[in-house]
């Protein structure tokens, strides 16, 4: 890796010792012999093992659930259901005042998609664990389930979360966060092109190699040790302390290392469970998460649908950009809320644009949860602009490239939040790739500075 | 039936940090007897290097070696709140908490020293090799071990400080969704060449230069890891992953690595990077966030290519195979009509 020092020299200022040089990672020696400890390495004498039992249908109500075989199971040591979670409907987001609490720990009237836990066995061994989960028995009656994040929307589709009362999050702006700049509809009367394209992505799995999971200890002075890869130590905490209704004093919370994260150890899944698991039984218990689980019960990297309208003059200049994106949440909210209003933060991407109407929409369908991935709201709106920008380009003959300079953003330029443009260097990155790697353009945009609009 | 390149390229923004709920992140430090520093945090590490880059931030401040500096993170029952680490604020965040808190230490031990050196803690510099002297007066000096045993032993004082960072929590506008909704921005434009195979719709990314714009490389061999790693994770995207590969139906979901695809050894790419740095004035030593906007250009960049290579777009993620075949045979048939 080089760094490329002829940008911004004069900002580059500072006589550093440590700053700028390549220490070498304090954990290395243990990642790469393999021997650095992870939550799942405690081993703690007379450990239990948590296993779920899942709803195998994507929407249904239940209507009875008989888990008096598990009970009898040699080596199971607690059945846990809905009635035994003291504030079994939370939602994560509560910390920070954003509801309403729309998801149970253990479902209880129904389960909203494919793989909801409805039944927690606490077992000696995993087998028994896995063995006695298979025997508990629950009638369900089966609910007809919305898959499309635009049918979700449509009337009489199904409601998949009452908790909401309609398919999709009610912002303070609406049913969508709006961001609004300039005139939209005024600004595609002055276009000389008007594209409308679609967009779509689908779930995506953080796949760290370190399934999600946690160890809890209870302790000689009636306090809960947990081991966890959590991202966050004290929000999963105070979630714990939320849904177990216990006092944070309780709670000790150890983790620091995760095994890759990439956003997928934000929820607070595991932990308030297994936390309750070992006050039912005063035992340390595991509950680690299999790769299945992982890959389908773990929340994916929502799938979108982003609708991009661009108005578009000959000289190519974006005069006007309405965009619609779907953020499919699943069954739940997480903090899928809060991604479609970051991803409405971030369009129309790094370009002044003078007209921009923005609509991001968090949407319930009976699918697994979607939640934080990294670049949450923006890794996919970042493709729709992208490919977006290519189509834009060529629909007016111009070279991909120099049509990003002749739109890009500069300091001092107005955003489509109301957030003027500082520290830009869009120009310069681009600048930088363009003679690097020998993909021309002319010589004004090689001229042109993030620091101010000219040229 | 052939291979053919093509070209694409793709730039982005990303915003360090969200603050839609509030951002706080807090960060301890104290010496130990003998003049080592404990950076106390809640901040987790995913792999990223959060403690060795917050060692080598704290260890600028105070002016030591950064050996001297060790990291515990994260223990509810000792380390200070932080957020959590997703949103690129990791860095960021805490860097600035431990900033803070270096200051407020560097300040304790100075005035120790100056005891110590019978002058005014205002006229001492730390070398950076665990010494302070007398600025001007050669051979005037007293080790930070010394310093250190001495605020336990005599002077009967606690090296330490206390930092906090802090972004106030932003409301959108319901009406026109004014808001401040992160802080500083860093950027990257990526250009990716690609090989399309028109029999299997197979796509092959030879290579991808990306430029990225991070404030200040603070560690660069650890920028790079995570520059490249991230790199490969957008590849990985836009080609392979996902749970459903044929959302919204649910049917063929993905139950474990054989089943979901990724980029894997001999996929990947030649992969180089460049780093512009424009500092943030808000940032630790001008560090902005770069952890998740890597993964970003890629895909974007390998979509662009693929249409530059074999004239159909795939506007759905992944590009599978499946989808460009289909896409093809779109084409040739409307070629025919």
């Amino acid at each position: 890796m080089e760094i490329s020092k002829s940008y911004f020299a004069d900002e580059r200022h500072g006589d550093f010792k440590e700053i700028g040089q390549s220490r070498q990672r304090s954990d290395t020696a243990g990642h790469v012999r393999g021997i650095t400890p992870f939550y799942a390495d405690r081993h703690v004498p007379g450990l239990l093992h948590l296993r779920m039992v899942r709803s195998p249908h994507h929407h249904a109500r239940i209507l009875r659930i008989d888990a008096s075989a598990a009970e009898r199971h040699p080596g199971v040591k607690r059945v846990i259901t809905a009635m035994d979670v003291p504030h079994n409907v939370y939602t994560v987001l509560s910390l920070i005042n954003i509801g309403p609490e729309d998801e149970p720990v253990l479902a209880f009237d129904k389960v909203r998609w494919l793989g909801e836990p409805v039944v927690a066995v606490v077992a000696d061994s995993e087998r028994s664990a896995y063995e006695a989960a298979a025997l508990v028995r629950v009638d369900y009656e089966e609910l007809p389930a919305v898959f499309d994040v635009e049918d979700a929307l449509k009337p009489g589709a199904p409601l998949v979360n009452e908790y909401h009362g309609q398919n999709y999050y009610r912002y303070d702006s609406g049913a969508s966060r709006k961001v609004r700049l300039g005139d939209v509809e005024a600004g595609f009367q002055k276009a000389d092109y008007i594209i409308e394209e679609r967009y779509d992505s689908s779930p995506i799995e953080h796949a760290p190699t370190e399934t999600t999971g946690c160890i809890v200890v209870p302790d000689q002075n009636n306090r809960l040790t947990c081991y966890t890869g959590t991202q966050a130590i004290f929000f999963t905490l105070d979630n714990a302390s939320i849904i177990l209704d216990v006092p944070g004093q309780r709670l000790h919370f150890v983790g620091g290392t995760a095994g890759g994260g990439f956003g997928g150890k934000v929820d607070c899944t595991v932990e308030p469970i297994t936390l309750l698991a070992a006050m039912l039984t005063g035992r340390p218990v595991a509950f680690i998460y299999n790769r299945y689980e992982e890959m389908q019960i773990s929340s994916a990297r929502a799938a979108e649908r982003i609708y991009i309208k661009d108005g578009l003059t000959k000289d190519g200049r974006i005069v006007a950009r309405r965009v619609r994106c779907y953020v499919d949440s699943g069954a739940y909210s997480r903090h899928s809320p809060y991604g479609a209003q970051k991803a409405a933060a971030h369009f129309p991407g790094p370009y002044t644009i003078p007209n921009v109407g923005i609509d991001c929409y968090c949407v319930y369908t009976n699918r697994t949860p979607s939640s934080a991935m990294r670049g949450f709201g923006v890794t996919i709106a970042d493709f729709a602009l992208e490919v977006q920008m290519d189509k834009l380009a060529r629909l007016v003959a111009m070279d991909p490239l120099e049509f990003r300079f002749i739109n890009a953003y500069r300091d001092g330029d107005m955003k489509a939040h109301h957030q003027l443009t500082e520290g830009a260097a869009l120009i310069e990155c681009m600048q930088e790739a363009s003679t690097w790697a020998n993909w021309p353009v002319d010589s004004r945009y090689l001229k042109m500075s993030s620091r101010e609009r000219k040229g | 039936m052939a291979k053919q390149r093509g070209r694409g390229v793709a730039a982005v923004n990303y915003p360090t940090g969200m603050n839609l709920g509030g951002d706080p992140t807090q960060a301890l430090v104290h010496s130990t007897p003998t003049g080592n520093f404990i950076v106390s945090l809640s901040s987790v590490d995913l792999g990223q290097g959060i403690k060795s880059v917050v060692a080598q931030i704290c260890a600028e401040t105070l002016g030591v070696p950064t050996e001297r500096v060790i990291v515990d993170t994260a223990d509810s029952d000792t380390g200070p709140h932080c957020m959590g680490t997703f949103a690129s604020r990791g860095t960021h965040r805490a860097g600035n908490a431990v900033i803070a808190a270096a200051k407020e230490a560097r300040a304790v031990m100075l005035e120790v020293a100056a005891d110590m050196l019978e002058a005014d803690s205002r006229d001492l510099q730390t070398d950076r090799d665990g010494n302070i002297h007398i600025v001007g007066v050669p051979g005037k000096s007293v080790s930070v071990t010394d310093v250190a045993l001495a605020a336990h032993f005599q002077q009967g004082r606690s090296i330490s400080g206390r930092g906090m960072f802090f972004i106030p929590r932003s409301y959108p506008s319901p009406t026109d969704g004014a808001m401040k909704p992160s802080t500083c921005y860093a950027h990257a434009c990526t250009i990716a060449e690609v090989e399309v195979d028109t029999e299997t719709g197979e796509v092959d990314v030879l290579s991808l230069k990306s430029v990225y714009e991070v404030g200040r490389a603070l560690n660069p061999k650890m920028v790079e890891q995570q520059l490249v790693g991230g790199t490969w994770m957008g590849v990985s995207h836009a080609l392979y992953e996902t749970t459903e590969p044929y959302y919204p139906a649910r049917d063929h979901a993905c139950r474990d690595f054989n089943e979901y695809l990724m980029l894997g050894i001999g996929d990947l790419p030649k992969t180089e990077i460049r780093v512009i740095e424009r500092p943030a004035p808000d940032g630790p030593f001008g560090a902005k966030g770069l952890g998740e906007m890597c993964a970003n250009a890629p895909i974007p960049a390998v979509a662009n290519a693929i249409f530059d290579a074999v004239g159909v777009r795939v506007d759905s993620l992944p590009i599978s195979p499946e989808k460009i075949l289909r896409a093809l045979l779109a084409k040739e048939s409307s070629a025919a009509a």
